[in-house]
C-alpha cells in the first residue's frame, strides 16, 4: 500500500511535469503565466533526482558509504574537514552560482522563451548534473585532486595541459565579457556608478574589520557590510539627485572600462583579506537573499511571460547576438545547462568537505540542479519585460541606430511595439536617463527584477528596486573578476616559474606585478574592444566564452569518461559520452560557423573582410574609419582563437578515445589512481548534529 | 521551534566560517592535545593568527566560478 502510494505520487508529479511543460512548449499568440515554467522545472528536477540521479549513484558510479572519505581520512581540522552535507551544499552552491546563469538567459530570450528554457532544463538534468556529480565522485575517490592533475593521470598529459590552457583561457574571456556587462550597466548612469564605486571601500572597511578590529568575527562584519551595501543604494540615488556629485559618476563606457581594469589590476595585488574576501562575503550573502527573494517574488506575483515562444530571430539575424538557433542557443546558456568551470570546483575543493560518498548525489546533481532553476527565474525575469522593452534595451546601438526615434522604429518594424515615450518612462521610473542599448543582459535583467519586486513589495520603489539588482550584479561579477585575475596570476606565475624559478614566488612583488599586469592586460584588451566596438562587444565575446566553457565542460566528461571504461562500465559510460558527444557538436558547429560563415554578424572572417574592404573604399564614416584597424586586427585574432579551443577539444577527444580503445584490446594505459579502500568511521550522529 | 532556530544559526554560523577558530580548537582537542608528547604537533594557534592562515588558505586556487 505505502508502495502504491509513493509510486502514485510519482506519477502525479510526472504528469504535472509533462503538462507544465507542454503548457509552454505549445503555447502561441498568448502570454503564459511564469508559474508553468516554476512548476515544469520543479517536476523535471524532482524526477531526474529521484531515479536518473538514484540510478547514477546506485549503478554507475557505485558509491559506498561504507568507504571512508578524504575529510575522513585526511581530516586536519582546516581544509580537510567532513562537515554536515547540508553545509557542504551551501559551500558548493555559492562557489559554483556566479552571474553567467543569469546573463546566458538574458541574452538567449532573443530566440523566444522557449529554446532557452528546454535547454536550461534537459542540458541540466542530463548533462550538467551529471558532469558536477561525476567529477565529484571521481575527485573523492582520489583525495579530493584537481580536474587538471586527473586529466593528467587518468588520460595522459596533454589533457592535463589542455586543462590548464582552457582554464586560463576561460578566465580571460570571462573577465572581459563580466567586465563589458558592469560597462554598460554603468554607463551614463550616476547612480549605478556610485552604488558600484561604494562596494569597494565597503569591502575594505569589512575586510579590516574581521582581520583587525574583531579577528574572525566573520557574521557580524559581514552584517556590517550588506547594510551599508543597502546604504549605497539609497545613497546612490541622492548623489544621482545631486547636480555637482552627479558628474563626478557620469562617465562614458570607455572611462569606466579603464576604471574595471585599473580596478583589476589593484584587487589582484592587494592582499585578500583586504578585499577579495570581504567582498566575496558580502557577495554570497546578498546573492543568496536575492535569490531567495527573486523565487518568493515570482511565486506571489505571478507574472505572465510576454515573450512569445519563438521570434523570428531563430533564423540568424538576432539584433542582441547573430547566429541561428542551432548551435547559438546552446553556446550562450552554458551556465544554467552545462557550465565546465564547476568541475573545478567539483574536484579539488568540494570533495575535501565531503563526510560521506552517498552524498555526492545531492551536492553534485542538487547544486547544480538548484543553479539551473536560477536560470530559470533568470529566463522569466528576462521574458516578463514587453518584447519590444527588452529589445531596446539589449540591442546594440550599431544594429538599431543610435538615435532613440530611429530605435523604436526598427524594433517596432520586428513586430516588437515600442514607443520612445514608453521607454522615457520606464528610464525614469528606474531613475536613470537612457536605458536604450544596454546590452549585455544586466539591466533588462534589472528592469524585469525590479518590476517584478516593485509590484510584489511596493510599486514606489521601482528606482530603489532597480540599483539594487544592478548593485547585486556588480558586485559578484566584480568578485568573479577579482578571483578570477588572482587565478589567472598564479597560473602565469607558475608557467613562467618554469622559465625562471624565482617568477613562481608568489609572495615575490615583482613577479606579483609583472603577472598581474599581464593577465589584466589580457582581459583588460578584449574589455576595450568590446566597449569600443559598436555592435556591443557582447556579440564576439559572449560566444567565445561559451565555447571555451563548454571545452572545459567536454574536458571534465572526457575524463569522467575515461574513468568509467577503465573501471570496466564501458556500458555506464554511456552517462558521461552521450553529453560528451553533444557538446563535441555544438562546439565544433559554432566554431566552424563563427570562422567560414559568409554572414558579417556570425563569421569573424566575414566581419574582418568586410570592414577592410569598407575601409579601402573609405565609405566607413569617420569614427567607424578610426576603429577599423584594431577591429580587424581583433576578429582576425578572435578567429584564430577560436580555431584554437576548437584544436585543442579535437585533441583531448582524440587522446581520452586513443587510451579507451588501448584499454579494451588490453594494451597498457595509465594506471586507474583511485586511492585504495578504507572503512569509514564516522558514527553518522557525529558529523550530522 | 527554538531548536531549529538555533540550528539554522549554527547552519549559518558554519558555512559562513563565523565558528571555524570553535572547529580548529575542537579538532585541536581531539587529535592533538591527546598526545603532547608528540614532536609533529604545533603549538595552539590565536584566534587572529589562525584566521589569517584560515583566509588566506581559503582563497588559494580557483574558488568561485561563472
Amino acid at each position: 500500500m505505502n508502495n502504491l502510494l509513493k509510486n502514485s505520487i510519482w506519477v502525479l508529479v510526472a504528469i504535472t511535469g509533462a503538462s507544465a511543460l507542454g503548457g509552454i512548449a505549445m503555447n502561441r499568440g498568448e502570454s503564459i503565466n511564469a508559474l508553468w515554467f516554476i512548476a515544469a522545472a520543479l517536476c523535471i528536477y524532482a524526477i531526474a533526482y529521484r531515479f536518473y540521479a538514484a540510478w547514477i549513484a546506485a549503478n554507475v558510479l557505485a558509491v559506498d558509504e561504507t568507504r571512508a572519505t578524504p575529510a575522513e581520512r585526511l581530516d586536519n581540522g582546516r581544509d580537510f574537514v567532513p562537515t554536515n552535507r547540508w553545509i557542504v551544499f551551501g559551500h558548493h552552491f555559492a562557489a559554483i552560482a556566479g552571474p553567467g546563469p543569469l546573463v546566458g538567459p538574458t541574452l538567449a530570450a532573443q530566440f523566444g522563451y522557449l529554446p532557452g528554457t528546454l535547454w536550461i532544463l534537459f542540458g541540466a538534468v542530463l548533462g550538467g548534473c551529471v558532469q558536477d556529480m561525476v567529477t565529484l565522485f571521481i575527485s573523492t575517490r582520489r583525495n579530493a585532486k584537481s580536474l587538471g592533475q586527473m586529466a593528467r593521470e587518468e588520460i595522459g598529459p596533454l589533457g592535463g595541459t589542455a586543462a590548464l590552457v582552457a582554464t586560463f583561457a576561460i578566465m580571460i574571456i570571462l573577465i572581459a565579457v563580466l567586465g563589458l556587462v558592469v560597462v554598460n550597466a554603468m554607463k551614463h548612469s550616476p547612480w549605478a556608478t556610485s552604488t558600484v564605486a561604494a562596494t569597494i571601500p565597503i569591502a575594505m572597511i569589512v575586510g579590516l574589520y574581521m582581520r583587525h578590529f574583531r579577528p574572525g568575527q566573520v557574521l557580524e562584519a559581514s552584517a556590517l557590510g550588506v547594510t551599508l551595501l543597502l546604504l549605497s543604494v539609497a545613497g546612490g540615488g541622492w548623489i544621482d539627485h545631486n547636480q555637482t556629485l552627479r558628474s563626478l559618476f557620469d562617465h562614458e563606457g570607455l572611462t569606466l572600462a579603464w576604471g574595471v581594469m585599473a580596478y583589476g589590476l589593484v584587487a589582484a595585488i592587494f592582499p585578500v583579506w583586504l578585499l577579495l574576501a570581504p567582498r566575496d562575503y558580502l557577495s554570497t550573502f546578498i546573492k543568496l537573499g536575492t535569490i531567495t527573494l527573486l523565487a518568493i517574488a515570482i511565486i506571489m506575483l505571478q507574472p505572465d511571460v510576454k515573450m512569445p515562444a519563438l521570434t523570428q530571430f531563430i533564423d540568424g539575424t538576432g539584433p542582441i547576438f547573430g547566429g541561428k538557433l542551432f548551435p547559438f542557443v546552446f553556446i550562450t546558456i552554458a551556465c544554467g545547462a552545462i557550465s565546465g568551470f564547476h568541475s573545478l570546483i567539483a574536484s579539488g575543493t568540494t570533495p575535501k568537505l565531503l563526510t560521506n560518498e552517498r552524498d555526492i548525489r545531492m551536492i553534485g546533481y542538487g547544486g547544480m540542479l538548484l543553479e539551473s532553476f536560477v536560470a530559470i527565474m533568470a529566463m522569466i525575469a528576462a521574458t516578463v519585460l514587453d518584447s519590444g522593452v527588452f529589445f531596446a534595451i539589449n540591442s546594440p546601438s550599431g544594429v538599431v541606430g543610435k538615435d532613440a526615434i530611429d530605435a523604436v522604429a526598427k524594433i517596432s518594424s520586428w513586430g516588437f511595439p515600442v514607443t520612445v515615450e514608453q521607454m522615457h518612462t520606464l528610464a525614469k521610473q528606474m531613475g536613470e536617463a537612457t536605458l536604450f542599448a544596454r546590452t549585455g543582459g544586466a539591466p533588462s535583467l534589472a528592469v524585469g527584477m525590479a518590476s517584478i519586486f516593485g509590484n510584489a513589495f511596493g510599486q514606489s520603489l521601482l528606482a530603489l528596486w532597480y540599483h539594487f539588482a544592478i548593485m547585486f550584479e556588480a558586485i559578484f561579477i566584480l568578485t568573479t573578476l577579482d578571483a578570477g585575475t588572482r587565478v589567472g596570476r598564479f597560473m602565469l606565475q607558475d608557467m613562467l616559474g618554469n622559465i625562471w624559478p624565482k617568477m613562481a614566488q608568489t609572495s615575490w612583488m615583482p613577479s606579483v606585478i609583472l603577472s598581474s599586469t599581464l593577465v589584466v592586460s589580457g582581459w583588460g584588451y578584449f574589455l576595450y574592444i568590446g566597449v569600443i566596438d559598436p555592435n556591443g562587444g557582447v556579440n564576439i565575446l559572449w560566444p567565445l566564452f561559451g565555447i571555451a566553457n563548454q571545452m572545459l565542460a567536454a574536458i571534465a566528461l572526457c575524463v569522467g569518461t575515461g574513468v568509467l571504461i577503465k573501471s570496466g562500465k564501458p556500458k555506464y559510460a554511456l552517462v558521461t559520452s552521450l553529453p560528451l558527444l553533444w557538446l563535441i557538436i555544438i562546439t565544433s558547429t559554432a566554431a566552424w560557423e563563427k570562422i567560414t560563415s559568409d554572414d558579417i554578424r556570425i563569421g569573424f572572417f566575414a566581419a574582418a573582410n568586410d570592414l577592410t574592404v569598407k575601409l579601402a573604399a573609405g565609405v566607413l564614416p569617420s569614427e567607424k574609419a578610426n576603429i577599423a584597424p584594431q577591429m580587424i586586427f581583433n576578429l582576425h585574432l578572435d578567429a584564430w582563437l577560436t580555431l584554437f579551443f576548437v584544436m585543442l577539444l579535437w585533441l583531448i577527444v582524440f587522446d581520452m578515445l586513443r587510451m579507451c580503445c588501448c584499454y579494451l584490446m588490453g594494451k597498457t594505459v595509465p594506471a586507474a589512481t583511485e586511492s585504495p579502500y578504507s572503512a569509514s568511521r564516522l558514527v553518522e550522529k557525529w558529523v550530522r548534529d | 521551534m527554538r531548536r531549529k532556530l538555533k540550528s539554522l544559526w549554527q547552519a549559518v554560523r558554519r558555512l559562513s566560517g563565523d565558528d571555524a577558530y570553535e572547529q580548529y580548537l575542537k579538532h585541536y582537542d581531539e587529535h592533538h592535545q591527546a598526545h603532547p608528547d608528540n614532536k609533529m604537533c604545533q603549538p595552539l594557534l590565536s584566534k587572529e593568527v589562525f584566521f589569517r592562515q584560515w583566509q588566506d588558505d581559503k582563497w588559494n586556487g580557483v574558488k568561485r566560478c561563472c
